[in-house]
């Protein structure tokens, strides 16, 4: 509780401090260039003045952080791969060479890209689905907010409720878990699901596109409303049935926001982390970049020159992106 | 949106079902994960959560008392006893028997023969009385198979052993400590920023714009292995512990900007000009501007970002791991979750009954303020694209 206490504390003397920087700074600024100095071209250069100051006192704080957490360090990661274990003697390249033929970092990239493709792919087509069928129904709206829910839960809750759908018990005893259970129904043997190789990467990927299909949905159910009936009217006309409506009418308008869906899950999956680890932590052929970055991070005492390098790695793979989202962000931009 | 004429098609039905099995399938764990949390635990042991509202039966196997506990009654000498109390097991018992081989070859109340004039009733409160005509021999008392059948148990038992022993209580008050101060204070930093991107003219703002797009994306594995080295630096050249809640707050705060800049300059620039034209003809400064109109205006995309913040630092683990450090008092829910996958990984009581504290709160901020998380994630995503 004192805790607590200590956090909502902090929650105060937080924003006061930051009210206290924006008011402070602002006094300040007006106070070193008054406008009704003693000449009107003292005034005006004043103003002029405060002028090009202010932005920088406005965006001080934000840039000071984002260039401590982000800037820096991203940087400074590309140097460290360059380093030995604990950042002490430069090594050139030798990261990287190691990385080249490190089974366990093949492994990682062969399973990122059985991701890359799954979960991205899944999300957006049931997102699609849900969203062009829910709109066609009374309680849509409270369907999509079911669907829409595995959002809110952490990735380490969704990991404990599909261990627990995956539950598999020895034979003789009953099945507790849902899966097993239909299976061994259905006159088939349990397995333990996670611990097959190769299908098990699937078995994780499932949690995360359950989780991401609510994501797709909301975006895409948008993009769907924003479609000009018109269009829909005269494909009617023209005696389209739902299902070519939907593929040749709907689906090639809303393109462009599929595409910001796609890459958008696309960062998402590069980045996941918890599932992989709190599911098998690698095991059983299921590692991927971002959890065999934390594995070299912290094995051992650390091989940060390795982690780092590996960190890398990822970065790379999102940078199209980046410079994808970055020029049409700017065309967005423009003339505002 | 779809045109009326669909709606009326005779394959309507088959849109409800398609959507109701959808459902079905996204709900279905989550609806494991609770029932499941509200059994008893011996139930929830041996069978399916979906069998929760049926009685359960188990096989059991358990000893009777042994020769020395024998009396003579009648010519016979009796050994009786209860086994279910003995056995300490709760239900009604069914059926019973002797022999391995037909473990329920007896309904209860029924007299078993052991041979050699040999008997053996079990009733159904589990009472039972063995006896024959010759002195019992031997040290241990003989083995009793028996099914017991149990009503469904529903009990809030391991939510209180969750929350006292397991120490999710204060890994909850934990959690509550990295987020609260990790969502407020990002919003007023990035407000201003917001707002200096979003009408004022300076040298080099598309760039920074393009900046904070750029940074959007940027995995957070690349920020661990520096920022990690600078707390232990930090933290030695000060003699202060490296791992503190100053520490992550400030990592969330850094972590957080993107997305809380690009939200709220999306919006702020969105507003109409007149009103902020109209404030700087009539003499308002560009702080009375922001403080007086855009902060009071912005309120929608404020709370979006506010719900997305929250969201992630609650649910966020690896941050948690890298820069918090796993003592009592700093244990986040996740961690302790992941922590009890290892050491509790088959007590699915403890487990379930975990997870379901730790997604509450995200779930019942996600039902009441849907809204807010919705205009935020079409305002974050298809401007951003």
């Amino acid at each position: 509780m004192e805790q607590l206490a200590s956090a909502l504390g902090t929650v105060v003397v937080g924003v006061l401090a930051c009210v206290a920087y924006f008011y402070g700074s602002n006094w300040l600024l007006d106070r070193v260039f008054p406008a009704n100095a003693a000449t009107p071209e003292g005034g005006i250069r004043n103003l002029r003045m405060a002028h090009a100051v202010r932005p920088w006192l406005f965006l001080g704080p934000a840039l000071l952080a984002l260039g401590l957490y982000l800037v820096y360090p991203a940087i400074d990661s590309i140097r460290l791969s360059l380093y030995n274990s604990d950042s002490t003697q430069f090594v050139g390249l030798d990261n990287y060479v190691w990385l080249w033929f490190d089974a366990g970092f093949r492994q990682s990239m062969f399973n990122n890209m059985l991701w890359l493709i799954f979960v991205p792919a899944m999300s957006t087509f049931f997102g699609l689905v849900i969203a062009a069928l829910t709109d066609r129904i009374w309680w849509g709206n409270i369907a999509k907010s079911l669907i829409f829910m595995p959002m809110a839960i952490s990735f380490i809750g969704a990991s404990i409720i599909w261990k627990f759908v995956y539950e598999y018990r020895g034979e003789g005893s009953a099945q507790i878990g849902i899966v097993n259970a239909i299976v061994e129904a259905l006159g088939g043997d349990p397995q333990a699901w996670i611990t097959i190789p190769f299908w098990n990467n699937f078995f994780l990927m499932i949690i995360l596109v359950w989780i991401q299909t609510g994501f797709a949905m909301v975006i895409l159910s948008a993009a769907l409303r924003g479609i000009p009936e018109e269009t829909i009217e005269a494909a009617t006309i023209d005696g389209a049935n739902g299902v070519q409506i939907f593929f040749f009418i709907m689906v090639p308008q809303i393109w462009k926001t599929i595409a910001v869906v796609w890459t958008t899950i696309t960062i998402t999956v590069l980045k996941v982390f918890d599932i992989v680890f709190a599911m098998t932590n690698g095991q059983w052929d299921t590692q991927v970049l971002a959890n065999y970055m934390y594995d070299w991070m912290f094995r051992g005492g650390g091989d940060f020159g390795r982690g780092a390098t590996i960190a890398v790695v990822i970065m790379l793979l999102v940078v199209p992106i980046m410079i994808w989202n970055i020029r049409s962000a700017t065309a967005d931009t423009k003339g505002h | 949106m779809i045109s009326g004429s669909n709606t009326k098609s005779p394959l309507l039905w088959v849109v409800h079902l398609s959507v109701f099995l959808l459902v079905l399938l996204w709900t279905l764990p989550t609806i494991g994960l609770f029932v499941s949390s509200l059994r008893d635990k011996d139930q929830l042991a041996v069978s399916g959560w979906w069998t929760a509202l049926l009685s359960s039966e188990q096989n059991e196997i358990g000893r009777a008392h042994g020769p020395d506990a024998q009396v003579l009654k009648d010519g016979l000498y009796v050994i009786s006893g209860n086994i279910l109390q003995e056995e300490g097991k709760k239900g009604t018992l069914i059926a019973f028997g002797w022999r391995a081989q037909e473990p329920a070859a007896f309904k209860a109340g029924e007299t078993a023969d052991l041979g050699k004039d040999g008997k053996m009733t079990v009733n159904s409160d589990g009472s039972y009385e063995i006896s024959q005509p010759t002195e019992w021999t031997g040290s241990r008392g003989k083995r009793i198979f028996f099914t017991i059948e149990t009503p469904p148990i529903f009990t809030l038992d391991n939510y209180r052993e969750v929350l006292t022993a397991e120490g999710i209580g204060q890994s909850f008050v934990n959690s509550l400590t990295v987020t609260i101060p990790s969502t407020i204070i990002p919003i007023l930093i990035a407000a201003f920023a917001a707002y200096a991107l979003a009408w004022m003219h300076f040298p080099g703002r598309a760039v920074l714009i393009a900046v904070v797009v750029g940074l959007l994306v940027v995995p957070l594995q690349m920020s661990l292995i520096p920022l990690l080295r600078l707390y232990n630096g930090v933290g030695s050249f000060f003699g202060v512990p490296a791992k503190t809640y100053l520490g992550i707050w400030l990592a969330h705060t850094g972590f957080g900007l993107p997305l809380a800049i690009y939200l709220l300059r999306n919006y702020i620039a969105e507003l109409p000009r007149e009103i902020i034209e109209s404030a700087r003809v009539d003499g308002a400064s560009h702080f009375d501007i922001f403080v007086k109109i855009i902060l009071p205006l912005s309120f929608p995309a404020l709370a979006s970002f506010a719900i997305f913040q929250f969201l992630w630092v609650w649910n966020d683990l690896l941050v948690a791991m890298v820069f918090l450090g796993n003592t009592e008092d700093q244990l986040v829910l996740t961690g302790r979750l992941r922590e009890m996958l290892g050491s509790r990984g088959g007590n699915w009581e403890i487990l379930t009954a975990s997870a379901f504290i730790t997604i509450i709160v995200p779930l019942g901020v996600f039902f009441t303020l849907q809204r807010y998380l919705v205009r935020g994630l079409l305002a974050g995503s298809v401007k951003g694209g």
